[in-house]
């Protein structure tokens, strides 16, 4: 990896300083020109330095969320009221950890390894959704997951199927086809409960009442204070600000609540006939933050259980290693 | 099946779940349990396995055995109906798929048992005329994966290192007195449980030799549990299992979900 890393990041050698800076110009001025057409840019091209390490933190920090997102729907796998619905959550969680995996497999594509990533989740040196800090309190919560979170998750991550990386546009395009199916899912189940038994539905409206704001967050700070939004614009990794998606979203979470027979916790929401979007009420940027930096309600257990599957799971994956060390030897000897 | 409203008195009715002259409910529950339970096991390793790889491997075979149980659990009576309103000494599964998970080791042993027997029975069952001739020959395509995983496994963990070997051992050791209670008539069920036995033995001790274990010392089955899964005598964990799979849908009687 390390190598692969170093061929594709090299500028080529000239004959003096000069020369040098003449020829980063012009593959810097190539892969400029790449972007502004909309071609895709390959893990073999040239990159910047810091379209590298942006991308790494974002696809590492994306596939991340999935692995952790797993938990707090896990949390209800034992539990699921019905086979039907048992089915459709494992099935779910199952094809999460597998968002995981294609997701590590193309921030390899930039020079790093899933353990190196994997690492930096386990020490706390790279982030994960503020979301999947929030606990899973009802079996309701499972629906507005994925109604809410889900369908947050899509606003954002359709765009990134044009991602200007190539791998990752890639990866999104599978991963957005699962995640809509999810999100159908999980509005399916709040329909059912919230057309239920009035305990039902009560345990439909508090999961709404207490995922609609975390949600929200997920679309990040407010673009007046978002420190990588318009890099990120500029090299269209990112195409739509942070407010922008996040307008986009609450106006089309407004009707489907209206369809579901559900409130949305905000007295502020309206909608604005001039602008042609729903208003909304202000944010609680404090709460935000505060999960941001470790204090939400989960983010010490979320880690703990983490670190905890891996430091456990050390004994099996140093098993499989040895198993194949000892078998390619064999193999050696026998073709000898 | 289920979407329909159930009234309040199917809790009462599920204690004697209602029998269906084309099937035989004796074996459709055996079988069906058996696969609910260990699902549900399995389901328990979501987010907890040793490496990603593995949370989607278990959590596909957990699929697989649910799709089973679904199947034979509907053909027995009403599959929720089944598998949340029975009491523990109502269920006929084997002891060995309600057996905790344990470590990686233990969850590897008790797949190699079960999956071996289940696909030397489901192929068995496929060639019959029998009402279960069709759910086999599906099934037994799964369970061959499903065999293959544990195999994969037990050779990497007993032929791994040292730690792994040793607790790859205790493993099959500690699983192997649950063995014998696969071989035992299942009414309504045509097998030869003598036959089953030493083709599974034959497998199952192919796989340990590879993987450079003995095959377990011991019985395979104690007075108390020849049997027992099967007439709904159970282990103390399973009651415990069963709290927590049924709670949520016992709290709210006769809701649809």
């Amino acid at each position: 990896m390390a190598t692969a890393a170093q061929r594709i990041t090299r500028t080529p050698a000239g004959d003096g300083p000069a020369d040098k800076t003449a020829a980063a110009a012009a593959y810097e001025a190539a892969f400029d020109a790449a972007v502004a057409a909309d071609e895709r840019i390959e893990p073999r091209d040239w990159m910047p330095d810091a379209y590298r390490a942006t991308l790494v933190r974002q696809i590492a920090q994306h596939a991340h969320s999935e692995i952790i997102g797993m938990q707090p729907e896990a949390n209800w796998i034992t539990r699921a009221p019905s086979l039907r619905r048992k089915a459709i959550l494992m099935a779910k969680v199952q094809d999460e950890a597998g968002h995981g995996l294609y997701l590590y497999s193309a921030a390899e594509t930039l020079g790093t390894s899933r353990d190196e990533l994997l690492d930096k989740l386990h020490s706390g040196r790279q982030k994960y959704s503020s979301i999947f800090n929030y606990p899973t309190l009802t079996w309701a919560d499972v629906g507005a997951i994925g109604w809410l979170v889900d369908g947050a998750a899509i606003t954002n991550q359709v765009p990134l199927c044009r991602c200007s990386y190539g791998p990752y546009a890639r990866a999104m395009v599978r991963i957005c086809k699962e995640e809509s199916f999810h999100q159908r899912q999980g509005y399916e189940l709040l329909l059912a409960l919230s057309r239920g038994t009035p305990e039902q539905h009560e345990m439909a409206q508090d999961a709404v009442n207490r995922w609609w704001w975390p949600s929200l967050m997920m679309f990040g700070p407010p673009d007046d204070e978002s420190q990588h939004s318009a890099q990120s614009m500029t090299w269209k990794i990112k195409r739509h600000s942070n407010d922008e998606l996040r307008q986009r979203f609450v106006d089309i979470c407004v009707p489907q609540a209206e369809t579901l027979g559900l409130t949305l916790p905000d007295p502020d929401l309206r909608w604005n006939q001039e602008r042609e979007h729903h208003d909304f009420g202000e944010i609680d940027w404090s709460e935000f933050r505060e999960v941001l930096k470790g204090n939400g309600p989960c983010n010490e257990q979320r880690i703990t259980q983490r670190r905890r599957a891996h430091d456990e799971g050390a004994w099996v994956r140093e098993a499989a290693a040895a198993y194949a060390e000892k078998h390619a030897a064999k193999g050696k000897e026998a073709a000898a | 099946m289920t979407e329909t409203t159930r009234t309040p008195q199917a809790t009462v009715a599920a204690k004697a779940p209602r029998t269906r002259e084309s099937v035989h409910h004796a074996a459709a529950l055996a079988l069906g349990d058996d696969a609910l339970v260990l699902s549900h096991r399995l389901g328990e390793w979501a987010g907890h396995a040793p490496v990603l790889e593995e949370d989607v491997a278990l959590a596909n075979i957990a699929l697989d055995l649910l799709g089973q149980a679904r199947v034979l659990l509907s053909m027995a009576g009403d599959e929720d109906e089944l598998a949340y309103l029975r009491e523990e000494r109502a269920f006929r599964n084997l002891q060995l798929v309600e057996q905790p998970n344990g470590d990686f080791a233990h969850t590897i042993a008790r797949q190699l048992y079960f999956s071996t027997y289940q696909r030397l029975l489901y192929a068995h069952l496929a060639t019959g005329d029998g009402e279960f001739a069709g759910l086999a020959a599906k099934a037994v395509k799964e369970v061959s994966y499903h065999q293959d995983h544990a195999e994969q496994w037990t050779l990497r963990l007993g032929d791994g290192t040292d730690v792994s070997h040793e607790r790859m051992r205790r493993a099959c050791q500690a699983l192997w007195r649950f063995t014998g209670e696969m071989f035992q008539p299942v009414e309504g069920l045509d097998f030869d449980g003598e036959e089953l036995r030493a083709a599974w033995l034959e497998s199952v001790s192919a796989v340990l030799r590879r993987a450079t274990l003995d095959v377990p010392e011991g019985p395979q089955s104690g007075g108390w549990s020849a049997g027992a899964g099967r007439q709904g005598l159970h282990t103390e964990s399973f009651g415990r299992m069963l709290a927590e799979m049924q709670h949520l849908h016992r709290s709210h009687p006769g809701a649809s979900w």
